[in-house]
């Protein structure tokens, strides 16, 4: 256990978290008390076997999902006491989503799918604009801001997601196997901009993966089996 | 947060334009209908009324036989004592005057032309409301000499005569020689498709001694009436009806041979007869309508499950439920008032064409562009608020995962 007081408060603090899915029979037990804290500023990979919970305790991290019971602090805030509406405002404010499979909007502009998030924030048109061509230049996609999904390359495509997560200046950026879809080279690619990020502008990053090799890019890579904490390479109070 | 919304709605539609034609095809054709067919409808309904009050204020035909519209051939005719008879007897009555028609062809120079004669006495002007427009009515002293006079209709004049003036040109109508000493005020066509114009009028008297054969003198068509001001219909149309069973001798129990028609009466009937068919046809109309709102729910719908990603998308990066609640519905809203406003303007374009096609007058009523606008607006809302919510209750992690 950190000592309140001395280490600063971390960004994520999770108390017995655990998520039950399912009544009776079909009862199955997802998370079985998990404890982890997340400093600000750390590159985190989350690691397991498929039906290890890591997806389930990615997505209550990630506030789209509630624990069954537990505590989960993010940012000073008791988070799961939150009701669907104030999570969803957490979403919009602190958090920067990419995933596997991209989640670009269809048949619409980069800038357009860059801008999503800061229309929901209700900002003006010019400075939205400003804001999404700033993070499209920051992934190194100037040029693009006019395509479509259909007219990028995955590793392009992922970038444009990764210009929507950042675009909002986000606490944290959730990564969902973000390389599964790519090649080798995009991969390296796309973890060496992740990682950028993450040194540069000091977001925080989890990300879920299966790979070792794209792990390896992260500070920390804490290891889910069974619903349970297997291993955690920097363990809580070594941060 | 509507306003964002509305934005969102555009940019879907744009992205979709040929869906989202199909989509609001329904709602097009529905306003479109709707508008058209009580614009028609109200121009059909105006154009009854004016043309039934064009033949006379409060005008009372009498004619023989109790059919209306057959006289059959075994009834007997009135006389020209008849109308004599009911201006003496029914006090109310303003004047009477007796009509006989013919079909004639009559010759000017070169040009001959088949049209109705009217044979009549000068009371026929005021009680039909015909006016002259150049020239003078027969009067009184012509009816009881029979003079060969006439006044001609406007179709007339224009087929014989050009742009010659008429009065005082000597016409030949059959066998008979006759002058021109008025042109009619041009009336139009009649309620029942006829031209008003195409034809010409003189002293019954005249038609009856020269133009009717043999069998034709004293012999009267029908007895035009017209009422005091302020008289009743009903009790006109009674008191007539009393005072002719006493001229034609029929007994207690013999049913009427002369049937006594009110022409305020007929315009009412007729009337709301054309506005029973506007509404009819109006609700008809909205019955397609509702189908086209049926339409945009069905492919909201399907665009709500085919966009599950992409609502999931939107709920993770943190759109509010109620904002995608918002959207869908804007979107729909927007595009059945984008359907509605092409509908007026379809609707425009087919009444005023339709109006014109039918001789009809083209009244634009902005009440109904209006309610029909309103209701297609609605419908947006009705028909996408169950599409809508469906997907603001979507689950982020679900509708994520959906493929």
């Amino acid at each position: 256990m950190s000592t309140p007081g001395v280490a600063p408060e971390p960004l994520f603090r999770l108390c017995g978290i655990t998520k039950t899915y399912g009544q009776g029979e079909a009862r199955f037990q997802a998370l079985r008390g998990i404890d982890l804290e997340i400093p600000r500023g750390q590159f985190v990979a989350v690691m397991g076997p498929s039906g290890s919970g890591k997806s389930t305790l990615m997505n209550i991290l990630g506030c789209l999902d509630t624990p069954t019971t537990g505590e989960y602090i993010f940012d000073g805030e008791h988070v799961e006491r939150f009701n669907s509406i104030q999570r969803s405002l957490l979403r919009r404010h602190h958090h920067g989503f990419i995933f596997q499979g991209f989640n670009l909007l269809a048949r619409t502009s980069a800038l357009e799918n860059v801008e999503l998030p800061l229309l929901y924030r209700g900002m003006p048109r010019k400075e939205r604009d400003a804001l999404a061509a700033e993070a499209l230049a920051a992934v190194g996609l100037e040029g693009k801001f006019r395509n479509t999904p259909a007219e990028l390359s995955g590793g392009q495509q992922q970038r444009v997601a990764i210009a929507r997560a950042i675009v909002t200046n986000p606490l944290v950026l959730f990564a969902d196997e973000p390389t599964g879809n790519l090649d080798t080279q995009t991969s390296e690619d796309v973890m060496a901009l992740i990682t950028r990020l993450n040194t540069e502008r000091g977001i925080t990053v989890l990300m879920v993966t299966h790979e070792t090799d794209i792990a390896a890019h992260a500070q920390r890579i804490v290891r889910v089996k069974d619903g349970l904490i297997d291993a955690d390479s920097l363990p809580p109070g070594g941060a | 947060m509507l306003l964002n919304a509305l934005l969102l709605a555009l940019r879907e539609i744009r992205r979709n334009l040929m869906r989202a034609f199909l989509t609001v095809l329904g709602i097009v054709i529905g306003v479109a209908a709707v508008i058209t067919m009580v614009t028609v409808g109200q121009g059909a309904t105006d154009a009854v009324t004016a043309q039934v009050a064009s033949l006379g204020s409060n005008l009372i035909i009498v004619r023989p036989g109790a059919a209306i519209g057959m006289p059959q051939g075994g009834v007997a005719r009135f006389k020209m004592s008849d109308a004599a008879a009911l201006a003496d007897r029914v006090t109310n009555i303003e004047s009477v005057a007796p009509v006989t028609n013919r079909s004639v062809s009559i010759v000017y120079q070169q040009k001959n032309w088949t049209t109705s004669v009217i044979g009549t006495t000068p009371e026929y002007f005021p009680i039909a409301n015909r006016e002259i427009a150049s020239g003078r009515a027969f009067n009184t002293g012509d009816v009881r000499s029979g003079r060969a006079v006439c006044t001609i209709g406007n179709t007339v004049r224009k087929e014989l005569f050009g742009n010659e003036d008429p009065v005082g040109a000597k016409l030949r109508v059959n066998t008979m020689a006759c002058e021109v000493i008025g042109v009619l005020a041009t009336k139009g066509q009649s309620s029942f498709g006829m031209d008003q114009d195409d034809t010409i009028i003189l002293p019954i008297t005249t038609l009856q001694r020269r133009l009717a054969g043999r069998q034709g003198t004293q012999q009267v068509g029908q007895i035009y009436v017209s009422g005091k001001d302020g008289v009743d219909g009903d009790v006109l149309v009674a008191e007539i009806g009393a005072v002719m069973r006493e001229l034609r001798n029929l007994a207690a129990n013999e049913s009427d041979d002369f049937s006594v028609m009110d022409t305020r009466q007929i315009a009412q009937a007729l009337s709301s007869t054309t506005r029973v068919m506007t509404s009819l046809l109006g609700a008809v109309a909205g019955v397609s309508l509702l189908v086209g709102g049926i339409g945009i729910m069905n492919i909201m719908l399907v665009s709500v499950t085919e966009r599950t990603r992409e609502i999931g998308i939107r709920l993770a990066i943190g759109a509010l439920p109620r904002e995608v609640l918002w959207q869908f519905l804007v979107e729909a809203v927007t595009l059945s008032s984008l359907g509605g406003l092409i509908g007026v303007l379809l609707a425009l374009l087919a009444s005023a064409g339709m109006a014109s096609a039918m001789n009809v007058p083209f009244n634009f009523d902005a009440s109904i562009n209006l309610i029909a606008f309103g209701f297609a607006a609605a419908v947006g809302v009705v028909f996408g608020f169950m599409p809508a919510r469906r997907a603001a209750q979507l689950d982020p992690i679900e509708a994520l995962r959906h493929e």
